[in-house]
């Protein structure tokens, strides 16, 4: 499975594209941080004579974090898309059904590689607020439950885009399909948010990402993206299982 | 006898409706090159993908080195090595990178794991190419990594499917080569529609045709098979027909041309001695005389045709 995993992983840095993604969205979040530096450094006069203020980490932190998500919203399904589709299409695919793994290997070894790349970008996106301390004082809790939700949201995005890819030949359909589904489950909770805990709003990702971010971690926030989790993964490793018998 | 290496009994497998295998048993023991062979759309990939663990079968039960391919995969799948019709390369990796992921997905442990890569690469003459990615290689060498692929984690039993399909002639020639030295060490499952290629590499041959097995024996039966009761022989001043099918066991003989005969006889009185005899005393001038040999694809042919045939009169 770690082997899977690894393999899955360096295959990605052998590309261009895992280079470009990293290379690319860490520009467009660090000009989305400078610009945030700007804008507290702007107000830093005004509401350093209040007290109870937000800090630099509420106003530069916070902000990016919820950047760095609407980000991987829109990069995973063009990473996800290759697991399983392109295999597929690459007639690969036969080479690890008929290598002594089981589904659930082939699947977990797919999904923690994606994820380590994830964890890269991540991890290059929390550098960027904790450069700060250089300069000044961090609230380094309040990163940590950010970087904390942003692993969560990534790990759910992953499993999402891995059985979507596991349902199609076409890599293409596979990231339109996740890219769909992430944004429906992202926006869900628009429609019910009358209420206070409808079940829509249960749904969504994004209302369990908030409280998470702002320092509010809860079990029941964690366990929903367990259940995301391990729901899609049981549904891709049922899906290869049942190929064989198509 | 010794209990087969893999075998199977009564595969069935059904694609909606339609039944691309019906009731195949397969069976191959230590040390033999079972050639299976079937037109397109036989079945024959089908039933490879089966015998692989890739596809699982609608009825019937497959066995490993004692293993059940349904109910223990990952024993039974440690003991063969696959190469499907495309074989299954990661292109953006280099062939030495390539081979020790097969390695490790294999579970050769890490102690062996390099000295079995350096082996298969050696075995399969890649000696050349290893650092090469494999998408910059041409089709015959990655075939060749394909099969290295398959013998890396040293497998009991090899499948191979057509695997000459789409390669020049030196390239078929010199895959043969290398399914014949690996068929030394293991037991090979090798299925192809080209007829030599069964007659320079198995010792079996089973033929199958719409899913179903039509003939199941030796290479050597299937080549007396192809024995055909006629000679082609060329006189220079040849004797009337009349004359020819007066010595004792012609039964007809057919002018292929003004000197050329094609003459039938009863396959328990071989006339070649006799025909000979009377040429050299009648002064015939004999110039070439040859048993006529059906090509394997003939012999193809009819049998395919005769089981249609008996399943005609059955019906």
């Amino acid at each position: 499975m770690f082997t899977l995993a690894r393999h899955e992983l360096y295959r990605l840095f052998l590309s261009p594209l895992a280079w470009l993604t990293l290379a690319l969205s860490q520009l467009i979040l660090a000009y989305l941080f400078l610009t945030h530096i700007d804008y507290f450094m702007q107000i830093q006069g005004k509401i350093s004579a209040l007290p109870g203020a937000p800090g630099v980490t509420e106003l530069v932190a916070l902000p990016l974090f919820n950047n760095a998500a609407t980000i991987l919203l829109l990069l995973t399904p063009l990473l996800t898309m290759r697991l399983i589709a392109e295999e597929r299409r690459n007639d690969s695919f036969p080479l690890l059904l008929s290598a002594p793994l089981s589904a659930t290997q082939i699947v977990l070894g797919k999904y923690f590689g994606t994820l380590g790349f994830f964890l890269i970008l991540v991890g290059l996106i929390a550098c960027m607020p904790l450069s700060l301390s250089t300069g000044t004082t961090l609230d380094l809790t309040a990163i940590a439950s950010g970087v904390f939700g942003l692993t969560l949201l990534v790990a759910s995005f992953t499993a999402i885009g891995l059985f979507l890819s596991s349902l199609t030949k076409q890599p293409t359909i596979a990231a339109i399909s996740t890219f769909s589904a992430l944004f429906f489950l992202w926006i869900i909770d628009w429609a019910g948010n009358t209420g206070e805990s409808t079940l829509l709003g249960w749904l969504s990702l994004l209302s369990h990402f908030q409280p998470i971010l702002h320092g509010d971690i809860h079990s029941k926030d964690i366990a929903y993206y367990g259940i995301v989790i391990l729901f899609f993964l049981t549904l891709t490793i049922h899906r290869i299982n049942a190929q064989r018998l198509s | 006898m010794t209990s087969p290496l893999l075998s199977a009994k009564s595969l069935s497998r059904f694609y909606g409706p339609q039944r691309a295998v019906n009731q195949l048993d397969f069976e191959i023991y230590k040390g033999e090159v079972l050639g299976f062979l079937g037109p397109n759309g036989a079945g024959k990939s089908t039933s490879m993908k089966m015998l692989s663990g890739n596809l699982a079968p609608n009825e019937g039960e497959i066995t490993i080195n004692g293993y059940d391919l349904l109910s223990q995969p990952k024993q039974a799948k440690a003991h063969i090595g696959y190469l499907p019709e495309q074989p299954p390369l990661y292109k953006e990796l280099s062939v030495i990178e390539f081979l020790s992921f097969c390695a490790r997905i294999n579970q050769i442990p890490s102690t062996k794991r390099k000295q079995a890569v350096e082996m298969t690469i050696e075995r399969c003459g890649l000696g050349n190419v290893r650092k090469r990615l494999i998408s910059h290689l041409s089709k015959g060498y990655q075939q060749r990594v394909g099969i290295a692929q398959a013998i890396v984690h040293t497998p009991a039993v090899i499948i191979l499917d057509e695997p000459t399909s789409g390669l020049d002639p030196i390239q078929i020639r010199e895959i043969r080569q290398l399914i014949k030295d690996i068929a030394q060490e293991h037991s090979v499952i090798l299925s192809t529609h080209i007829l030599p290629e069964v007659q320079m590499l198995c010792d079996r041959v089973k033929i199958i045709n719409q899913g179903t097995l039509v003939f199941n024996d030796t290479t050597q039966a299937l080549q007396q098979q192809m024995q055909s009761s006629s000679l082609l022989v060329t006189f220079q001043s040849p004797p009337t027909l009349t004359t020819l099918e007066q010595i004792n066991g012609v039964m007809l003989v057919t002018a292929l041309s003004n000197t050329r005969f094609k003459i039938h006889y009863q396959p328990e009185q071989n006339p070649t001695q006799m025909i000979l005899e009377a040429a050299i005393a009648q002064q015939w001038q004999l110039t070439s005389l040859s048993p006529e040999q059906h090509s394997l694809e003939d012999v193809f042919m009819n049998i395919i045709q005769q089981e249609t045939e008996q399943q005609g009169e059955q019906a």
